[in-house]
């Protein structure tokens, strides 16, 4: 393919405060239409915005996240449009002078990282809805959702494919969720992304025209807008044709995107400083409070488990893609478990099985101090890894059962006396001496049958390990 | 009860001369006699101010009276009263019945004060003779053929005409001095962000300011005390200790440095209005005050920036006037944009609309450079020769209108003629600085108002200057004939 593709991308992120961002009304999802509409989201005649101090918090907190400047001075604006669902006439949102100044978020697009410049990040209000066809034909208006804090996030043109604008989304949905501004909840549309795209022949610097996908809730479908995207755009130039600069709107029920408006038809905003909201001053000691009381961040956490504790790239990267799993690992670890066999039952078992059932590692049926207690059975050599996993279905489904009461029941007990072992070992070599003598005359395939064999007799129980060693030294008597 | 000043009423509800109820009776039996001609009231609602009234007795009976407690003060129909019709004068609103408390009303309520009624004004108080409402014009007790003023018209007229013995009124512009000046009242838009925004239907964000208006600077002083302080309800409004505006009135003015602008005495004032604040002016020299020229250099721009600046903010303040949520709808449309169309072309007046227009335009992409951020640039050039002026003087006195009340009619169809009428007031606005208008005179008739600009949040030197010269003369309780 001789085009290279350019992908820019504005998410909003709904913050997770208490209350609107200018009035006391509650955020609640899926309330009763316009029951969390107060005179403010209403914008009756007279009422006042007032900011929510706890939105501005958020919005320091992304900024040292992603290391950039916090604007000491930003500035309110009204963005003015008619809609139904805009109660005012125009949005509250920050214009010229944003709250978050330039920083980066680096990604990492198979083995190589890569560095994605954040062009700013501002505070806004989000709309309300408009549902259509509420009744014969009309469209009712909920304002539940009007006024509702978001950080709009505004990267540089830095993402060259569909899987660089995925890995994007995915380590900024971390990140918000990480520093606990944002729920995550895609499909409640706490997480949206606008996605910028351009093609231009590859090697020239000039960037095409771009069009903009619409509000896509999930990784899946920034995935498929972008592919579709991008073809439609280089066939268009292909043939000879010219990209229009518009808004275009995904449709997941056919993969396609569709123009929604054009440059022509884009309204005048007449931004101006809003007059009701003083300029926000943010100081130096809030935004040092604020930084003490940031939590590592997952790519710094990543490399602390590298370093100190030994993981792989891979198991470091998974145990850090999110905060609560973070949590999780901490504790197994706290509890006493090995850093890797820790990783490796998270990243493994406990994962598959919370995929399974559709559950988040918070909820998960077995606590860490239990998963811990097993790791550790099986690092004191009480029981084998297979076995392990045994005990661990098992407590899954009886979460409040005592680990050593489930190796007791299942009689998964490892035999690691090395006398019982003994004494197997030389039962087997006697009752299979076929097979010792082939081993002998060099047929090495031999020995594993024989561990078979003392397996099998043990009942699975006694430790592979030993029987390894201790028949190895039998044999070569 | 005619002729008592809020003061005297206080002392006398104190007394038990008479009831809260007996005196809001008699307030409501004038409203009801008079109101037909002067339409200074838009809604009434005897019920509810004499339940204020019983409570307001109550509290007197039980030993608890505030200054204000038992009085009855009328309200500027631009302020959301919980319960009451608030129109802003405008169709748009005319059945809307707000569902809360403006935090004026809402600290008037906590003193005790009985609400009387709400004031005709200019349509979203865009005017500045009372013209523009649809609920037609108010006349000006001193002479029903003229105007009383605007946008607070009604309220100036209310009290003229001694249908209440107090209002609130609204100054974006001049709106509480201007009307003050026609009907013979005293009048004082505050520091901006002193008086809380919250509830008042905004018209110019950045300009809005509410104030008392009353026979007398003391009135104003004692309503001021009351509609002061810090709301989080209103980020514009300032964190301050709370003033008392009372022990300071009687302090002497001796060596008071007054400061006349020569900008205020030039071209476009009667003269006949001149002489008059000459003699005024002659009168603080006998008290004891010094005159100082001063120059405000700028204030002829003072109105082409706050014709931008003022449209600007209104014509987005009354976007949410869309006709989906309250207020007026057109009763028929083909779609959205035609219900956007005819609802708000139906439900504002011609001047609101012209007002939208200009701010529309001077927003707009290519013209905002131009227009709104060059307006901004001379606003603070304006606040500059404030600042300056007040290095050598305490207070800057002249005219508060350029001339007495105009005939109805006389300058509704040139705008450019009308907005000339707020030469003087816009200025204090732009810079956000207190001032206040008080009566000084009579020209043919006429009330001459004097204009009293003081620095930011010098409200008790105004009133104690204003006060100062009340008890010296008696312009203050002149009553308009035939209606008292």
């Amino acid at each position: 393919m001789d085009w290279d593709i350019v992908i820019g991308i504005e998410t909003h992120v709904q913050l997770k405060t208490n209350s609107k961002i200018f009035s006391g009304a509650s955020v609640k999802y899926g309330g009763e239409p316009n029951s969390q509409a107060c005179l403010v989201s209403l914008a009756y005649p007279g009422v006042l915005p007032v900011l929510n101090e706890e939105a501005v918090n958020c919005a320091i907190r992304f900024g040292l996240a992603v290391n950039a400047k916090i604007s000491s001075y930003s500035v309110f604006a009204r963005k003015n449009y008619f809609y139904p669902d805009l109660p005012k006439g125009y949005q509250i949102s920050q214009y010229e002078l944003p709250i978050v100044g330039p920083g980066t978020l680096t990604i990492s697009n198979g083995s190589e990282d890569k560095i994605v410049r954040i062009l700013r990040a501002h505070l806004e209000e989000d709309a309300g809805k408009s549902i259509h066809g509420v009744s014969n034909g009309k469209t009712g208006i909920d304002l539940n959702r009007a006024g509702i804090p978001l950080l709009e996030i505004v990267t540089e043109p830095d993402m060259n494919s569909a899987d660089e604008a995925v890995a994007y989304a995915k380590k900024l949905h971390e990140l918000v969720q990480w520093i606990g501004i944002c729920d995550g909840n895609m499909q409640e549309g706490s997480f949206r992304c606008d996605v910028n795209v351009s093609v231009k022949k590859k090697g020239t610097s000039k960037l095409g025209t771009r069009r903009e996908i619409k509000n896509l809730n999930s990784f899946r479908f920034i995935q498929q807008a972008i592919d579709f995207e991008v073809n439609w755009q280089i066939e268009r130039l292909e043939d000879g044709g010219e990209i229009e600069q518009s808004t275009v709107l995904f449709n997941p029920d056919n993969g396609e995107t569709r123009a929604m408006r054009s440059k022509e038809e884009a309204n005048d905003y007449r931004y101006f400083p809003d007059p009701d909201l003083l300029p926000l001053v943010i100081n130096e000691g809030k935004i040092n409070s604020i930084r003490s009381e940031m939590p590592e961040l997952p790519d710094q956490v990543k490399e602390r488990f590298e370093n100190e504790l030994g993981l792989s790239n891979y198991d470091a990267s998974g145990i850090t893609s999110n905060r609560s799993v973070t949590q999780y690992f901490k504790q197994l670890i706290f509890k006493g478990a090995s850093a890797k066999l820790a990783a490796n039952w998270i990243l493994g078992n406990l994962f598959s099985r919370l995929n399974e059932h559709d559950l988040d590692i918070t909820n998960s049926p077995i606590k860490p101090e239990e998963l811990a207690r097993l790791i550790k059975r099986i690092e004191d050599q009480t029981i084998s890894n297979n076995a392990a996993k045994k005990v661990f279905d098992n407590l899954w489904d009886n979460p409040d059962r005592d680990i050593d009461v489930i190796i007791e029941a299942l009689g998964l007990k490892q035999i690691s006396d090395s006398g019982q072992i003994d004494g197997i070992i030389d039962e087997v070599l006697i009752n299979h001496a076929a097979m010792v003598e082939e081993y002998q005359s060099g047929k090495e395939k031999a020995f594993n049958a024989l561990v078979g064999q003392v397996m099998k007799a043990s009942k699975g129980k006694a430790n592979p390990a030993q029987v390894n060693e201790i028949l190895k030294t039998k044999l070569s008597k | 009860m005619l002729n008592l000043s809020l003061k005297e009423l206080s002392v006398q509800l104190e007394k038990k001369t008479f009831s809260s109820v007996e005196l809001t009776q008699f307030f409501l039996e004038r409203i009801k006699l008079h109101n037909p001609s002067i339409n200074a009231f838009l809604t009434i609602d005897e019920n509810k101010s004499l339940l204020m009234a019983k409570d307001a007795d109550r509290i007197i009976q039980n030993g608890d009276k505030k200054a204000l407690t038992g009085i009855p003060i009328a309200q500027k129909d631009i302020f959301c009263a919980e319960g009451w019709r608030t129109t802003c004068a405008s169709k748009m609103l005319e059945n809307f019945i707000a569902p809360y408390n403006a935090t004026v009303i809402e600290k008037f309520n906590q003193a005790g004060a009985v609400n009387l009624g709400k004031t005709n004004m200019d349509e979203f108080a865009m005017g500045s003779s009372n013209e523009t409402s649809y609920f037609g014009l108010v006349k000006n007790p001193w002479d029903l053929l003229k105007v009383p003023g605007g946008s607070s018209g009604g309220s100036a007229a209310a009290i003229a005409a001694r249908l209440s013995p107090g209002a609130t009124g609204t100054d974006t512009g001049g709106s509480i001095r201007q009307p003050a000046s026609l009907c013979g009242l005293t009048g004082l838009k505050p520091t901006y962000g002193l008086v809380s925004r919250y509830g008042m239907i905004a018209f110019a964000s950045s300009l809005d300011q509410a104030g008392p208006m009353a026979h007398s600077a003391e009135d104003c002083a004692l309503m001021l005390d009351v509609m002061i302080g810090h709301d989080i309800k209103d980020s514009t409004s300032v964190e301050r200790k709370n003033e008392n505006y009372l022990p300071t009135l009687n302090d002497s003015i001796d060596g008071l440095r007054i400061g006349v602008p020569k900008e205020f005495f030039g071209e476009g004032l009667d003269v006949a209005v001149q002489v008059v604040i000459d003699n005024a002016l002659k009168e603080y020299t006998k008290l004891g005050a010094k005159i100082v020229e001063i120059s405000l250099p700028n204030n002829h721009l003072a109105i082409p920036v706050y014709y931008v600046i003022a449209p600007a903010e209104a014509s987005s303040n009354l976007s949410r006037y869309d006709g989906v949520r309250y207020g007026y709808r057109a009763a028929e449309y083909d779609d959205l944009m035609d219900m956007y169309f005819k609802t708000r072309q139906e439900g504002f007046g011609e001047e609101v609309k012209r007002r939208i227009l200009i701010g529309t335009y001077v927003l707009s992409a290519g013209y905002f450079d131009a227009y709104y951020l060059k307006a901004q640039k001379i606003r603070r050039l304006i606040s500059d020769d404030f600042r300056a002026a007040f290095e050598n003087c305490d207070v800057i006195m002249g005219p508060s209108s350029p001339s007495v009340a105009f005939d109805s009619g006389e300058k509704k169809e040139d705008p450019l003629k009308m907005y000339m009428q707020d030469i003087f007031t816009i200025s204090t606005n732009l810079a956000g600085l207190p001032a206040m208008s008080i009566p000084v005179g009579f020209v043919r008739n006429l009330p001459v108002g004097l204009q009293l600009i003081g620095n930011y949040f010098e409200e008790a030197k105004l009133l104690n200057v204003g006060h100062i010269f009340q008890k010296n003369t008696d312009w203050h309780l002149a009553s308009p004939k035939g209606l008292v």
